[in-house]
């Protein structure tokens, strides 16, 4: 039993990673109907901020609270710059293209910035700092959470929270909500469609950036490729819960990170990545739509 | 009102230089090296000085070649920058020549050209296999494959695998191993086809980008079985010393094994160019091509989806289950790491750079892939950059490819059809 929540636990903290960075999948699929192969890159770049920054900062001999704050400022940041650009290189001119134009371009915009961040960086896996404070409360139950797992439930709760709050309450949650649905009849009641595109773009990349930094500090390294499969991951928890829907990208991460701690926990290790594409396969056979999804009409 | 304009591009420019710079300055310029968990940043100035100008000029042709595009939006699409197209289908006369000069060029190839260049041309003639095969799928069909090098390795690995357990018998029988490659092939097409339908299974049902990814998802399972399972695949390390093709039971050198096999591949690729273009022509074929266009309209005309679907998913898995078996004869060793996802990638950027859906396109295609590198070794280190740039590129500014398919146009003399009632109707 106590191994057995000892995984429940660890998978909810991997969840919640995935969750992260399944919400800018999902949001930027709801909204342009693309899935953005190069959100993974968007995650990993990202980290390698945090990484950077926090390194040149520790160099200088600074405060670790201190170091913590700028460089996930720094790294939230520069993902979410770089998720504009690439919209605007990358998706915009192909606004009017068919659907599977923009999916070649996305993937080669996936090749370009991972191997750019290869060639600009390095090929090795590099141990990444834990900036993370370790927390005296949590001694007792040491055995089945650790601080960053704690951290890593706090902080996606509150982004949860922030995020539901902004599409459901904020006049541009409004007109995500509405873009989504219809994008020519958005355009016609006035709503700026290029701008909510930009928005979306930069909260799902400053999500990802958060997720990046995290998962980074509970792994303990980084390198250019983690993006690739952690993004096909919070992929198939998108499509697992409905993508376009935003609780159902939540619940289909939680699910993912489940079936992985305990698969790896009782069947094999090897194989760890192979669940999630076996629970892809499984979902696309049996329920296209997802848990949440609703199931779209085909039209000529 | 020219300088004005001038002027207002020229601040563009400078804003999107400013732009980039802050954009490129942490991943370009820093660079981080971890020592016993310390963290040193060194900082790469020269950089920070290439990124301005190159950034400014980038940016300069960007607008300008967007604008050019948009302005030819208007034009009639046909005549847009197709000079090599023209080349190739204008002419009947100079295209013939060509063909026969480019034929004869490939068949005497191995004579004059060393054993080195004729090893890279091999695998460049197996990539034009397996891009033929991703042309049915995805240039006739449609169907976006990101699983295009799993077949490779079911072709691979039938070879590999028949090798590894049937070979021990046919040395104790006394027949020479080199007969397992001409099983092998047939074997390895039927394999091919075999797991082709198992994908088909959960793939019919899906369109555009679900497909793309459950055909991804397909080919990294099988390659994490081929890479975890390692008393039946032999894991990462693969399986080695695979024999050669058999000839005439000479012990034979290197070269001319090599020549040997420049001549199966050779007539194998001359085979897949005659057996695609019959069947772009056929009656399946342009199904295909419906299918591509309207799934629902061309439903309701009466084509049998799923039917059309399995066939090409099928086929295409057969070209490619037979570039596997080729790939592993000529290497004689084969292990996981040939088949990743990447693999795939690059076959779809074999596929979309030359021209989707047609032939000499996917030749082209083939050919710059994997030559270009090749022989440019300072450039071969920033391949997949390129190619991953060209793709997107490609997507913006020419979305048929290096060369256009044209699509056949019937025509009717006329008084033909002013002779005959339109009752009558045999097209």
């Amino acid at each position: 039993m106590d191994y057995f929540i000892k995984l429940l636990l660890s998978g909810t903290a991997k969840g919640s990673i995935y969750a992260l960075i399944a919400l800018g999948y999902t949001m930027v699929y709801g909204i342009i109907k693309l899935i953005n192969f190069a959100h993974g890159e968007i995650y990993m770049i990202g980290a390698f901020t945090a990484l950077l920054v926090g390194g040149a900062l520790q160099a200088a001999g600074m405060n670790p609270v201190f170091i913590l704050l700028i460089s996930t400022f720094c790294a939230v940041f520069l993902a979410s710059a770089y998720g504009i650009t690439m919209e605007k290189i990358a998706y915009k001119p192909l606004r009017a293209a068919p659907r599977l134009s923009v999916l070649i371009s996305a993937i080669g915009m996936s090749m370009f910035l991972q191997n750019f961040v290869l060639l600009a960086q390095t090929e090795k896996y590099l141990s990444f700092p834990s900036f993370l404070p370790e927390f005296e409360f949590l001694k007792p139950i040491r055995g089945y959470i650790n601080s960053t797992q704690f951290i890593i439930l706090i902080v996606t709760t509150i982004v949860m929270i922030l995020l539901t709050l902004l599409i459901k309450f904020t006049l541009i949650g409004k007109a995500m909500r509405a873009t989504s649905q219809d994008r020519e009849m958005a355009q016609l009641v006035g709503i700026n469609i290029n701008n909510v595109i930009t928005v979306t773009f930069i909260i799902g990349s400053a999500t990802a950036a958060i997720g990046g930094i995290l998962i980074c500090s509970y792994m303990g390294q980084i390198n250019y490729y983690i993006g690739f499969i952690a993004g096909i991951k919070a992929f198939v928890a998108a499509v697992l819960g409905g993508i376009g829907s935003i609780p159902g990208a939540v619940l289909g991460s939680f699910v993912l990170g489940w079936t992985e701690s305990l698969g790896t926990g009782y069947i094999s290790s090897d194989y760890e990545d192979s669940f999630a594409f076996i629970i892809l396969i499984l979902i696309l056979t049996v329920k296209p739509s997802g848990i949440l999804g609703r199931k779209e009409n085909q039209k000529v | 009102m020219k300088i004005k304009i001038l002027k207002s591009g020229l601040i563009k420019s400078l804003k999107s230089t400013l732009w980039f710079s802050i954009l490129l300055f942490p991943l370009l310029v820093m660079k981080i090296t971890v020592k016993e968990g310390l963290a040193h940043v060194t900082y790469r100035w020269i950089n920070l000085a290439l990124i301005v100008p190159s950034a400014l000029i980038l940016s300069e042709l960007w607008r300008y070649f967007l604008q050019k595009k948009g302005a030819g939006g208007n034009r009639e699409g046909k005549n847009r920058g197709a000079v090599i197209t023209r080349l190739i289908y204008g002419n009947k006369k100079i295209r013939n020549i060509l063909l026969a000069a480019s034929v004869i060029l490939m068949a005497t190839y191995p004579f004059y050209a060393g054993m080195y260049n004729t090893n890279v041309m091999i695998s460049a003639l197996i990539y034009i296999m397996l891009g033929l095969g991703l042309n049915i799928v995805l240039g006739l069909g449609g169907m976006l494959h990101l699983g295009h090098a799993a077949f490779f390795a079911v072709g691979a690995y039938t070879y590999g695998m028949f090798f590894r357990y049937a070979g021990q018998f046919f040395i104790n029988a006394g027949i020479s191993t080199g007969w397992m490659f001409w099983i092998a092939i047939p074997l390895g097409g039927i394999m091919a086809a075999v797991f082709g339908v198992l994908l088909s299974l959960p793939v019919l049902r899906l369109r555009g980008d679900y497909l793309a990814i459950v055909t991804l998802a397909f080919g990294e399972i099988l390659r994490m079985i081929l890479q975890n399972w390692g008393s039946v695949t032999g894991g990462a390390t693969g399986i080695s010393l695979i024999p050669r093709p058999w000839l005439f039971g000479i012990n034979v050198t290197p070269r001319i094994a090599a020549t040997y096999i420049y001549y199966i591949v050779f007539v194998f690729v001359i085979l897949s160019i005659i057996s695609v273009s019959r069947l772009e022509n056929s009656r399946i074929g342009r199904a295909w091509e419906a299918m591509r266009e309207d799934e629902i309209a061309c439903q309701s005309m009466g084509i049998d989806l799923v039917r059309n679907k399995l066939t090409a998913f099928v086929l295409g898995s057969v070209w490619a289950g037979v570039a596997g078996v080729l790939f592993a004869a000529q290497t004689t060793y084969i292990n996981p790491d040939s088949f990743t996802i990447w693999e795939s990638i690059l076959i779809l950027c074999i596929v979309v750079l030359g021209g989707t859906g047609s032939i000499s396109g996917v030749i082209l295609g083939a050919l710059i892939i994997k030559l270009l590198p090749e022989y440019m070794r300072a450039f071969a280190q920033y391949r997949l950059l390129f190619f991953g740039l060209a793709l997107v590129l490609m997507m913006i500014f020419r979305p048929e490819g290096i060369i256009r398919k044209i699509r056949k146009v019937y025509t009717f003399p006329v008084d033909e059809i002013e002779n005959k009632p339109a009752a009558e109707g045999n097209s």
